[in-house]
C-alpha cells in the first residue's frame, strides 16, 4: 500500500563544500557554502528557503543558529538531532511540511569543522553515566560490541568487514572529490592498528570537515527546475535505544522497522532498488544494513558484501562516492549519502556512474546504531 | 498506599552502598530492568518491585579497548546479561581482556570506582569459590 506522501516532493538542488579539510572555516561557514551551492543548483535564491531542517554537533539550537547566519526567516524549522541519520530523518518531515503547504522550499543542511578544529568528534552529547565507569570509547566501542556479537552468532570475520572498506576505497578512486584516494587491500585493513576489538582504525570512518545541503520542493514545481527531479518515494525513521547497553538485540537493528515503513510508503521492495547509500560509520554497519534492509538473510551480510559484490563492477553498487569510510565524514554523514543518491539518479556521477539508476535507497544510523532513517528516492520513471 | 517519592536511581545506589545489588523487576515480563527507572521499557507499566540479583550472569558481548601501556594498557568492556534478564555494561576482571569470551559465566562484585561510587564489575565464575 503506497502512501499519499509518495512522490509528493522532490530533491531539486544539491550542494557540498566539495573539499573536506577547510581550516579557517567554521561549521556554519561550511554549511553556508553547501546551501549556497544547493540553491544555485536548484535555480532559486537562497532566501527563497522557507523550511529549514538542520542539525549539527556544535549547536544546541541548530535551526536558530543556521537561520540567523543565513538570514532566513523560516516558516517551518526542525532541528531534530537523532545523530548522523538526522538529515535522512528530516526528509519525511520536510515532505509533510511541503505537502501541507506549510512551506514551499525546504532545505536540509549540515556543516562541520571537525577535522580542522582538531580531529576530535565534536559533541554536545550527555555522558552516559551508566557506562562511563567502564571506559568504553564513544562511539567505537558500541559498534565493536555489535561486531563481536555478530561474529559470534554468524561467523562473520574481520576479512568480511575489510572487504567493505576495500570496496569503499575502490569507489572513492572513481570520485575525484573523495578524501582518501590511496590503494588499500584486505591485508592493509587487517594490519591496521586495533582500537576496540574487533574494529581497527581502518574499519572506522574518516574524520573530515565539510558541509552538505539539499533543496526540496513540491513535485509539481520540481518539474520546472534546472535538473530532473529526484522524488522522495519513501522515508521513515526508527529508534531502538540511546546508548549501546540498552540495544535490544545487538545483531538486528532498527533498520528493519525504518526500511519496512519506507518500502511500504514507496510501494517498492529490495528487488526494485538499483543502488544503496549506507551510512558506513564503521565497516560492520554495511554488513548489518544489507541484512536488515532485506538484501540478504540475517547473518549472511559478511559473505554477501565480499568478493566485489558491492564494489565497482559488482552486482549491487553500495556507497558509490566512497562513503564515510573513504569519501568524507564530517561527524554526521546522512546528508552526504542523500546527495550521492541524487547525483546517481540524475546520472551526474561521472566515472563512478555505472548505469542508469532509477531507484536509490539511502539508510543512515545515529548514536550507537540507535536511530535509523531510510529514504527511497526515484527518478521520473518511478512516478 | 505508599506515598513515598519514587527515586529509582537513588534507591539503586543506596542499596549498592549497603552491599546489595538490587534491580526493579518488570511484572509483565518477569525480567529485571537495567537501568532503574519509573516505568518498564517493555510494558510501559510502573515498576514497583525491587529484587536482589543473584549476581550470576553471562558475557553477551565483549571488546578489548586498546590503550597505551604507559596509560595503563588494554582493558575489557563487556555487555553482561544477568540471570534475571537485565543487560548492563560492565567489565570482567581477574582475567586478561583477550580471554573474555561471549557466553562466559560470570559473577557480580561490588567495588568502589576511582570517583568513590560503588559500581558493579564481574569476575569469571570458573575462578570463584562456591
Amino acid at each position: 500500500m503506497t502512501s499519499k506522501l509518495r512522490a509528493r516532493a522532490a530533491v531539486v538542488g544539491i550542494g557540498t563544500t566539495e573539499t573536506w579539510n577547510n581550516p579557517g572555516q567554521s561549521s556554519l561557514d561550511q554549511l553556508a557554502i553547501a546551501v549556497q551551492r544547493a540553491a544555485q543548483d536548484a535555480g532559486i535564491a537562497m532566501h527563497d528557503i522557507d523550511g529549514l531542517f538542520t542539525s549539527t554537533l556544535s549547536h544546541l539550537m541548530p535551526a536558530l543558529s543556521v537561520a540567523e547566519y543565513l538570514g532566513l526567516r523560516p516558516k517551518v524549522m526542525d532541528g531534530t538531532n537523532i545523530g548522523g541519520s538526522s538529515f535522512i530523518g528530516h526528509l519525511s518531515h520536510a515532505v509533510m511540511a511541503l505537502e501541507a503547504g506549510l512551506c514551499d522550499v525546504a532545505c536540509v543542511c549540515y556543516g562541520s569543522n571537525q577535522l580542522s578544529a582538531g580531529g576530535k568528534l565534536a559533541t554536545l552529547s550527555e555522558p552516559p553515566h551508566w557506562e562511563v565507569p567502564y571506559g568504553p570509547r564513544f562511539p567505537i566501542s558500541g559498534y565493536a560490541l555489535i561486531a563481536q556479537r555478530h561474529m559470534w552468532d554468524f561467523a562473520t570475520s574481520r576479512e568480511h568487514m575489510a572487504e567493505v572498506v576495500v570496496a569503499s576505497r575502490a569507489w572513492a578512486k572513481l570520485n575525484p572529490l573523495a578524501f582518501e584516494q590511496g590503494d588499500l587491500t584486505v591485508d592493509d585493513v587487517l594490519a591496521s592498528r586495533m582500537v576496540s576489538d574487533p574494529l581497527s582504525k581502518a574499519d572506522c570512518c574518516l574524520v573530515t570537515d565539510g558541509g552538505g545541503a539539499i533543496i526540496l520542493t513540491r513535485a509539481d514545481r520540481a518539474k520546472d527546475m534546472p535538473h530532473p527531479p529526484v522524488y522522495v518515494l519513501g522515508a521513515a525513521a526508527a529508534a531502538t535505544h540511546r546508548f549501546i547497553s540498552s540495544m535490544p538485540d545487538m545483531t538486528t537493528t532498527g533498520a528493519v522497522q525504518s526500511s519496512k515503513a519506507a518500502y511500504d510508503m514507496a510501494g517498492l521492495g529490495p528487488d526494485q532498488i538499483d543502488l544503496l547509500q549506507l551510512y558506513d560509520a564503521f565497516s560492520i554497519n554495511v554488513i548489518l544494513f544489507l541484512e536488515d534492509l532485506g538484501f540478504c538473510a540475517k547473518g549472511e551480510g559478511g559473505p554477501f558484501a565480499s568478493g566485489g559484490r558491492i564494489a565497482p563492477g559488482g552486482a549491487l553498487p553500495v556507497n558509490t562516492n566512497g562513503g564515510g569510510l573513504s569519501c568524507c565524514h564530517p561527524g554526521m554523514y546522512g546528508v552526504f549519502a542523500l546527495i550521492e543518491a541524487v547525483t546517481q539518479v540524475r546520472g551526474q556521477a561521472g566515472a563512478r556512474q555505472v548505469g542508469k539508476f532509477e531507484t536509490a535507497l539511502v539508510h543512515g544510523t545515529g548514536g550507537q546504531m540507535s536511530s535509523h532513517a531510510t529514504a527511497i528516492l526515484g527518478g521520473a520513471s518511478t512516478v | 498506599m505508599d506515598t513515598s517519592p519514587i527515586t529509582p536511581e537513588l534507591t539503586y545506589r543506596n542499596a549498592l552502598k549497603e552491599g546489595r545489588f538490587m534491580l526493579q523487576v518488570c511484572s509483565g515480563t518477569g525480567r529485571a530492568v537495567f537501568y532503574p527507572r519509573v516505568t518498564s521499557p517493555w510494558t510501559g507499566n510502573p515498576l514497583t518491585t525491587w529484587s536482589q540479583m543473584s549476581g550470576q550472569g553471562q558475557v553477551y558481548s565483549t571488546t578489548t579497548v586498546r590503550r597505551r601501556a604507559d596509560k595503563g594498557g588494554d582493558y575489557n568492556v563487556a555487555i553482561i546479561e544477568l540471570a534475571e534478564g537485565a543487560r548492563m555494561m560492565s567489565r570482567v576482571e581477574n582475567v586478561t581482556p583477550d580471554k573474555v569470551e561471549i557466553g562466559m559465566d560470570v559473577v557480580a562484585k561490588i567495588i568502589t570506582s576511582p570517583d568513590g561510587e560503588p559500581i558493579i564489575v564481574f569476575v569469571p565464575k570458573a575462578g570463584v569459590a562456591t
